[in-house]
């Protein structure tokens, strides 16, 4: 016993020295939030859509609501829960597209060069300039309400946020000689851009993933907000806020609140572990 | 394996390059890089291209494997291992780098991908070509102890950044001998590795050459080096070959100006102490040598003579020199 403790002193003050205390409560809360959000049918107290008007504004903390109820009387909680999992997939969604498709246009011109990167890079900067929110919302007034337009609008949007940066450090990286001992060996260019290239400019993907995807959650909170989200009854945060605005009028700002405060936390925790993993990534590569 | 090295030898060289010259740009902005480059590397053996930088030693050495500069001209005929480079469609080029020629650059930690294991950096070529992972596997071990490096079932897993660069280089050697090339391209082996290795690791490329009957083509500006453990070296300056002498007699009997010149301007620590005599003007780029011989500006034995046109290679000794009057230059 008086053996272990010692020990047990110095493994964990090494482990605290290597993570910051910042990083571990961002990963931790991304954890919770995301285990909320796929046990929500087991951990949610009430159903998410149960209205009961006799409890409509009940403040955070009455019996049987822990977070209090919106203005028709749901569990702020439980719909908190299953908020959380429209609120993380459909991100995860925009990101995993948009870094797909930024990361093969943005090696495709790095490393073909002439017009074929002169043509991506403007289409690229075109996108860029126009809102992404304003061509999710047009396509969304095109196809109507629900996930899957703005999903993919957003994606498209998003696509040259991820594809100028990989294609600037594409074209940092393939000038380093290690490209070209590569192609001394007989590997073609495709083989040498995913298997070597990609590799190496991992860290910048990930860190602006994590960025795209805090940007895609608050955006899509707000088309949620704006009613072109979600199709009601079901539940994200956006879509939360939204119908809280009146609540908020008559004296009960929880309901709102509580998912905004969501969305904030999320954006940040995602924000911290994007940048540390990018970091954490490359100083790795650079042998340290 | 000896014998069927040295007949192989009579069938063809390892490389020969006949005529290079090679321009980029077109019309009023060409500018030549090399001209007339004539280079031979037989079966098993070692030549050295010397000369300055800029001199074009490196770019004569990739016109070997068809690394040329985008929208590069050239003429002249460049075969290595069998293989018409420049006439080579992308398949053929890619079946020649993989199998039949390898090259070693100057700088381990810059050429090796730093975020992969020293396994899949030795075992990749082998597995491109169809071998299995596991024989592939076994190869690299083998190489590795080879070359020298202690405990190479580690060193399979380690990172390059856990390597030295004298070892890095000793996994590069042996990762460019893992598919038994008929020729080896060195571009300055040991120019980023400190005296005491460069020492080692010239050794092992040596011993690992004869093992393995490879010809090679040694680049370096390093003429004591290439003097010593070349069979053969070709000087070049200004995208030309100046002079082609056997390795032991470079030192003793320079026959090109240019090459006197560099001999008496490297320092020694042998014999008395010598003025280190510079070589007046700097070296020029072929596209702004002037007409006849590129090195006449700079020459002590040039004269109107000079001016007329390019000096063909004559014999002088041991050796050829492009120069007029190469019995001035070692009487």
């Amino acid at each position: 016993m008086t053996l272990t403790i010692p020990a047990l002193r110095a493994r964990s003050a090494r482990r605290r020295r290597r993570r910051p205390l910042g990083l571990v409560l961002a990963a931790a809360f991304l954890l919770a939030v995301t285990l909320t959000g796929l046990l929500a049918p087991v951990l949610a107290p009430r159903s998410p859509d149960a209205t009961s008007l006799l409890d409509s504004l009940a403040p955070p903390g009455t019996a049987g609501h822990l977070l209090g109820t919106d203005s028709t009387g749901r569990d702020v909680l439980s719909r908190l829960m299953y908020g959380a999992r429209l609120s993380l997939i459909a991100p995860l969604g925009v990101v995993l597209l948009s870094g797909t498709a930024g990361t093969v246009l943005g090696l495709l011109a790095a490393r073909a060069g002439g017009w074929v990167d002169a043509v991506l890079s403007r289409g690229m900067d075109i996108v860029f300039s126009f809102p992404s929110l304003l061509l999710a919302m047009l396509v969304v007034a095109v196809s109507g309400p629900g996930l899957l337009a703005p999903i993919c609008a957003l994606a498209v949007g998003y696509t040259p946020f991820v594809g100028r940066v990989v294609r600037s450090a594409a074209m940092q990286e393939g000038a380093r000689p290690y490209m070209e001992s590569y192609r001394v060996m007989g590997f073609g260019e495709p083989w040498v851009a995913v298997r070597h290239l990609l590799p190496n400019i991992l860290p910048m993907l990930v860190a602006q993933s994590a960025l795209a995807f805090g940007y895609a959650l608050t955006d899509l909170a707000a088309l949620s907000y704006l009613g072109l989200g979600v199709r009601p009854p079901a539940a994200d945060w956006g879509s939360m806020i939204s119908q809280a605005q009146s609540a908020i009028l008559q004296g009960a700002p929880w309901s709102g609140l509580i998912p905004g405060l969501a969305v904030l936390l999320t954006v940040v925790s995602v924000n911290v572990l994007g940048e540390h993993l990018g970091g954490s990534i490359g100083r790795k590569r650079e042998g340290a | 394996m000896l014998a069927k090295t040295t007949e192989a030898a009579t069938h063809r060289d390892a490389l020969g390059i006949t005529g290079l010259s090679l321009a980029i740009g077109t019309g009023a902005d060409t500018v030549p890089l090399l001209a007339g480059v004539t280079v031979r590397v037989g079966r098993g053996e070692t030549v050295g291209l010397v000369g300055e930088s800029g001199s074009g030693k490196s770019l004569t050495a990739r016109s070997a494997l068809g690394m040329l500069p985008r929208g590069a001209r050239t003429t002249g005929t460049v075969t290595a291992g069998g293989v018409d480079v420049l006439g080579a469609g992308r398949r053929e080029l890619r079946d020649l780098r993989r199998t039949r020629v390898s090259m070693i650059f100057q700088d381990p930690r810059a050429s090796i991908n730093p975020v992969r294991r020293v396994g899949d950096y030795l075992t990749e070529g082998l597995r491109a070509r169809g071998v299995s992972a596991h024989a592939a596997g076994e190869k690299a071990l083998d190489l590795l102890g080879q070359v020298g490096i202690r405990d190479p079932l580690g060193a399979l897993r380690r990172f390059p950044h856990e390597f030295s660069g004298g070892m890095l280089q000793r996994v590069m050697i042996a990762g460019a001998l893992s598919t038994e090339p008929e020729l080896l391209l060195a571009d300055e082996p040991t120019t980023a590795l400190d005296v005491t290795t460069q020492a080692e690791v010239v050794g092992l490329l040596k011993d690992m050459q004869r093992a393995h009957g490879t010809g090679m083509l040694f680049v370096t500006h390093d003429l004591d080096l290439a003097a010593a453990i070349c069979d053969r070296v070709y000087v070049m300056y200004a995208g030309r070959i100046v002079e082609e002498a056997a390795g032991s007699a470079l030192f003793g009997a320079p026959a090109h100006p240019y090459t006197r010149a560099l001999l008496e301007a490297s320092p020694s620590v042998h014999g008395d102490r010598a003025v280190i005599k510079a070589i007046r003007g700097r070296p020029l780029a072929l596209a702004e040598s002037p007409p006849g011989c590129s090195f006449r500006d700079r020459c002590p034995l040039a004269d109107d003579a000079c001016a007329g046109a390019v000096p063909a290679h004559r014999r002088h000794g041991a050796s050829t020199a492009a120069c007029l009057r190469p019995e001035q230059v070692t009487p």
